[in-house]
């Protein structure tokens, strides 16, 4: 973790008084971040000044090239390791990887909310956030052509904000980024154009425990830099736990998993994520629940990795039963579900404490394969969920989106195609051979499994076992149920759901039947620090 | 074993010799309704195609210094230590066996455009028939127990579904289970035997293993001959599993033809004299095999004597024969090749019986009761002249096929020496004379006396394309042994597989054994005369018969016996495991997802949607997290 010559003279408590340099930007190295803020900055200004008939258009367009732009220079960045403004921002392979991930996730999630032509309603999003759900007025907005079109500069800034998150190589910028990519997510959940107290009500409670939880992360941020004099993870690296006589720094730490996990949805603090799920527009129930869980761990790694690295003795007990909470819960809890985005919400507190299984695979010093794991695994599962609420957007009846399972019964009768693309998802989300999901679930497995985990990894199968039933179940209702009389219809998508489903089907297959080269890049970026 | 060598020239595509009869049940059974009208010539063009291909193939087999050729043809297994490589092996013995069940086959099909020009199943037939042909081939020309093995399950598969062909008919659905489920038995058998080979020796190749054997440890060589031999008496309807073979006679009689009497039936002992190198090592499995081969005589031939079904006692006399054929090979070197001898022939004259059998059949309206045949000689003269011939190639009438494999045969047993020898003569020479006995009285209940047919029934003599492959089995029953005795010998033949002839001491002279047998079989002749030929033969059998008439009727009561000790049991411990699975397995597994269900449900509560208990619950957990962090590090 040493830092770099040129960076040593830049430091600003190394740097006598008088003397303050600005510190050393490396403007290329944060060219991808650069790219989603400038693209939502400009996004503001878009709807500042664009007219309203062609907001939309540009909007979408802007969001797109914003997130693809920092995709294709994380790309091009590929190799590059420097820690940069003043330390606080690391550009490593981890975090391009991550970032990447983020961005072509976030590029897919901007196309969904571009979908016009499913709804009745002409979008998923609400005319007008502000005029009160169930007024004349509301109904009258109810089949415009307008659109909230801030959704797009907001889901943007909550891109963006991922993206630092998962680069801060300091906790006062990971908190930072932890609020840019959390305040757009609590309104963009309360923006649904049908259900509007359903998806208010979301939205508030998404608010009031996301502070909840960013109140313990900066208790935790305050504890340890009390303790160790630095906010900087290599600093706090360097003082290390065991030296310390207080229990401070445990205590923070504590609190700063506390605050992450939260955002991960890992049970125990999972409990806003079946009801925000379900009650957000489901374009951003999948931008939540993909990116967000990247971006999470993104930090989750490099705040176990990097900064408490040396002492993983501490906490690989806590997230060892973490993982076992979270895989059960999620398993379990699934089970008995008659919602398809609450049991996908379920599903997703499962894939966190597999996805912890993957983090366990981390050896002393940073050894294992614990980290291109968990980096694979968060690629394979964030298509697939896109991918998997990219399809409930297609299954409607008259009330908009028909998310009750017993609608879905004898779905393939009615459209074989749509089944055929679910079963596909479900299947990786289960883990099952020849998909993503199952290479994903081998090399977590393995990665712990290498730092004798295997106790753990029995539970992860059991927990899969469990999970895969509810999986199986809708599966087989889609295939064996006779559809209801008046079942929902199957929405013909437009362009945008079109590009999403081609590309979120041929990736959880290639990720499925042709790993190798993807896991090998997984492999050569898993690094963290210059 | 002799030297082997790769093949060369037609014998490498010795494939192809499976590849089209299975190319044929492939297209009739893929190709569904269309292939309805063409279908059947398709299948015996294969087929004949494949007997063409064999006869030239021997020929230039027999052209080479070293009579044994491989083909390698893919690698079948190959997992860790287990590397099975499918390959073919062409050697004398799985020529003749090649030659048998193409040149059989060939004739079988062609009869069976006759037979089955009316049956709406016939496109089934055939490809069932190719798919047997095919299945056989494997089992005959594989180089490892692997491939007999595949062989061997395939043409237990083709057996089942043939026997099944009037699947409507519950008696034809029953005895193809009854078939399949008692050769379940023996392959089990065959099977853990090739497992033992593997385990001991890592290789199932015959090369291999025969070359292996002398490091073997005695009891594992016996226990290797006697597992390969239990699944030699399932498929070839030996003593114990004889049962299976009658009532595998509901199938179409072409089906009981091929399958049941002249091909599939010997597979068992094709796999004995195979395992020749094993045999030789072990003198107990030879003595086991010997005594299932008496035994099995006996009891084929005085079932034969009892009842009035005519495919039935064809089908016990097809036990029987058989069972000289263990005989012969359970006597080791001086026996296989009388005994491959003696299934050739047998292939010749039992299937021409069959297929008389089928034409006697296909006149009389589908009648089996022999009881109300009677005085068809001169109605089907076709069809009594060649199964008069195969009667008598049969029964040993000297100069037929008969006489010389089956006299040879015998001879050897005497030869054995000793009171084991002449016990085992002598049963033979008791089976030759019940064999008599039975096939007399049924050629007299069927062809001679009073006419006894139901009303409405006109015999009729069958078309030619069913009576020509007769006649080729007649000349082939009459001529068959001379040639393979005498002009062309089948021992010279197998010497490279079976070693030279050993020189061996008569005990009696072969002359005065041949006497011998013909003079008891002219008293079984005489015997079925005086009891049936001269006697008005009445409709019903006569209920009030002696003790041992009504246990032959009873099939020895192998039946009553397989039901006690086997049925019965296993129904019980069926029932047994059912409510295990019911009750224990099922149970388990369902109350485990109620278990998990109920805790989901109960758990579930825990999501209130209230905010605060959501808030609270993060409290908690951050409590518990922390403190965790702090019992760990402190």
């Amino acid at each position: 973790m040493g830092a770099s010559p040129v960076l040593d003279t830049a430091r600003f408590d190394t740097v006598a008084v008088d003397a303050i340099n600005a510190p050393d930007f490396s403007l290329a190295g944060i060219t991808p971040l650069l790219c989603v803020f400038g693209a939502a900055a400009v996004g503001v200004l878009v709807e500042a000044f664009a007219p309203r008939n062609v907001r939309h258009p540009v909007q979408v367009a802007v969001a797109l090239a914003g997130t693809l732009g920092a995709l294709v220079a994380c790309v091009l960045l590929a190799g590059t390791r420097e820690v940069t403004a003043a330390q606080a921002l690391a550009v490593d392979g981890a975090g391009l990887f991550l970032q990447a991930t983020i961005a072509g996730l976030g590029a897919l999630s901007i196309l969904l909310f571009a979908e016009r032509s499913l709804d009745p309603a002409r979008s998923s999003f609400v005319a007008s956030a502000a005029v009160p759900a169930g007024s004349a007025r509301d109904r009258e907005l109810m089949t415009a052509q307008r659109v909230q079109t801030e959704v797009y500069p907001l889901a943007t800034f909550a891109i963006a904000g991922m993206m630092l998150f998962t680069a801060a190589n300091d906790l006062l910028i990971m908190f930072v980024a932890l609020e840019v990519l959390s305040l757009p997510l609590y309104l963009l959940a309360g923006m649904a154009r049908r259900r509007r107290l359903l998806s208010q009500e979301a939205a508030l409670k998404y608010f009031l425990l996301g502070a909840f939880a960013s109140a313990f992360f900066l208790y935790g941020l305050a504890l340890v830099y009390g303790s160790t004099g630095s906010v900087q993870l290599a600093d706090i690296r360097a003082a290390g736990l065991e030296d310390s006589t207080s229990t401070l720094p445990v205590i923070g730490l504590g609190l700063l998993i506390v605050g992450l996990m939260f955002k991960a949805s890992v049970a125990p603090f999972h409990t806003w994520t079946p009801d925000v799920y379900q009650g957000s527009p489901t374009p951003v129930t999948a931008f939540m629940a993909a990116c967000t869980k990247v971006a999470a761990f993104g930090a989750i790694l490099r705040l176990l990795y990097v900064a408490f690295g040396d002492s993983e003795w501490t906490w690989r007990p806590l997230v060892y039963g973490i993982a076992i909470v979270s895989m059960l819960v999620g398993a379990v809890l699934g089970l008995t579900q008659t919602d398809v985005k609450r049991m996908l919400a379920y599903s997703s507190i499962a894939h966190a404490g597999f996805l912890l299984t993957g983090v366990l695979g981390l050896g002393p010093g940073g050894t294992g394969s614990g980290l291109q794991a968990t980096m694979f695994y968060l690629l394979a599962y964030g298509i697939s969920t896109v991918g998997v609420f990219a399809v409930v957007t297609l299954v409607r009846d008259g009330d908009g989106e028909a998310t009750h399972l017993s609608q879905w019964a004898g779905l393939a009768r009615r459209s074989p195609l749509t089944a055929a693309i679910m079963t596909l998802f479900l299947l990786a989300l289960a883990g099952i051979p020849l998909t993503s999901g199952f290479i994903g679930k081998f090399t977590v497995f393995r990665a712990a499994i290498e730092q004798g985990a295997w106790p753990l990894v029995v539970v992860a199968l059991v927990a899969s076992a469990i999970a895969a039933f509810y999986y199986l179940k809708l599966v087989v209702l889609m295939y064996f149920s006779d559809p209801a009389e008046d079942g929902p219809t199957v929405g013909v998508p437009g362009l945008p759901t079109t590009i999403v489903l081609a590309v979120t089907v041929s990736a959880t297959l290639v990720l499925g039947v042709v790993p190798g080269a993807v896991l090998e890049l997984a492999e050569r970026a898993a690094i963290f620090g210059a | 074993m002799p030297e082997t060598l790769p093949a060369t020239g037609l014998l490498s595509a010795s494939w192809l010799l499976i590849a089209l009869p299975l190319l044929g049940a492939a297209v009739l059974l893929l190709g569904g309704r269309r292939t309805d009208r063409w279908g059947h010539l398709l299948a015996t063009g294969l087929v004949a195609a494949s007997f063409v291909l064999g006869v030239l193939s021997v020929v230039q087999l027999a052209g080479l210094a070293e009579e044994s050729v491989t083909v390698d043809l893919f690698t079948f297994i190959d997992s860790g230590s287990l590397d099975v490589r499918a390959g073919l092996l062409v050697d004398p013995l799985s020529a003749v066996f090649l030659l048998l069940i193409t040149g059989v086959g060939t004739l079988i099909h062609v009869y069976s455009i006759g037979y089955m020009a009316h049956d709406p199943g016939r496109r089934r037939f055939f490809a069932y028939l190719n798919l047997f042909v095919a299945a056989m081939l494997v089992l005959v020309l594989g180089n490892s127990y692997v491939a007999l093995y595949v062989g061997w399950e395939g043409v237990g598969l083709a057996s089942y579904l043939l026997i099944a062909f009037w699947y409507t008919r519950p008696s034809a659905a029953t005895a193809a289970k009854k078939a399949f489920i008692m050769n379940r038995v023996g392959d089990v058998g065959l099977a853990i035997a090739i497992f033992v080979m593997f385990a001991q020796l890592g290789t199932t190749s015959y090369e291999d293993v025969f070359g292996s054997v002398g490091l073997l440890a005695g009891g594992t060589v016996t226990a290797i001959g006697l597992l390969l031999l239990l699944g030699a008496c399932g498929k070839s309807g030996q003593f114990p599993l004889q049962a299976w073979l009658p009532d595998a006679m509901e199938g179409p009689t072409p089906v009981s033809a091929l399958i049941h009497a002249a091909t599939m039936v010997t597979a068992g002992v094709y796999l004995i004299a195979r395992s020749a190198p094993v045999y030789d090592a072990t003198e107990t499995a030879r003595t086991v095999v010997l005594v299932i081969g008496a035994v099995t005589i006996l009891i084929g031939a005085v079932i034969g004597c009892a009842h009035d079904d005519i495919k039935k006692v064809l089908a016990y006399s097809t036990v029987s024969q058989i069972g000289y054929m263990f005989l012969a090979v359970g006597l080791g070197p001086v026996g296989y090749a009388a005994g491959i001898a003696h299934l050739v022939t047998h292939g010749f004259f039992k299937a021409g019986l069959f297929l008389g059998a089928g034409s006697v059949m296909h006149g009389m309206g589908d009648q089996v009761d022999m009881r109300r045949f009677g005085g068809l000689a001169t109605k089907m003269k076709t069809t009594f002249v060649t199964f008069g011939l195969g009667y008598l190639a049969l029964i040993g009438f000297p100069f037929l096929s008969g006489y010389w494999t089956k006299d040879a045969i015998i001879e050897a047993a005497f030869d054995k020496g000793g009171t084991s020898g002449w016990l085992l003569g002598g049963v033979a020479v008791l089976g030759a004379g019940l064999t008599a006995f039975y096939m007399t009285r049924l050629m007299f209940m069927t062809f001679f006396g009073t006419p006894r047919w139901e009303d409405g029934v006109h015999p009729h003599e069958s078309p030619p394309v069913m009576t020509v492959p007769m006649i080729v089995l007649a000349v082939g029953s009459v001529a068959g042994g001379f040639l393979l005795t005498q002009t062309f010998p089948l021992v010279e033949w197998l010497e490279p597989v079976f070693g030279p002839e050993a020189e061996r001491e008569h005990v009696i002279a072969p002359l005065l054994v041949s006497v011998l047998v013909t003079a008891v079989v002219a008293v079984g002749v005489i015997a079925a005369w005086l009891l049936v030929g001269r006697r008005e033969v009445p409709v019903t059998a006569p209920a009030r018969v002696s003790p041992v008439v009504t246990a032959a009727r009873r099939n020895l009561y192998a039946d009553a016996l397989n039901e006690s000790v086997f049925m019965r049991p296993g129904m019980w411990l069926t029932r047994a495991l059912v409510w295990v699975d019911n009750r224990g397995v099922d149970g388990a597994v369902n109350g485990l997802a109620a278990g998990l269900g109920g805790s989901s449900s109960r758990l579930g509560r825990a999501q209130t949607g209230f905010v605060r208990s959501y808030a609270l619950g993060m409290l908690g957990g951050a409590v518990i997290v922390t403190a965790a962090l702090l019992a760990v590090a402190s």
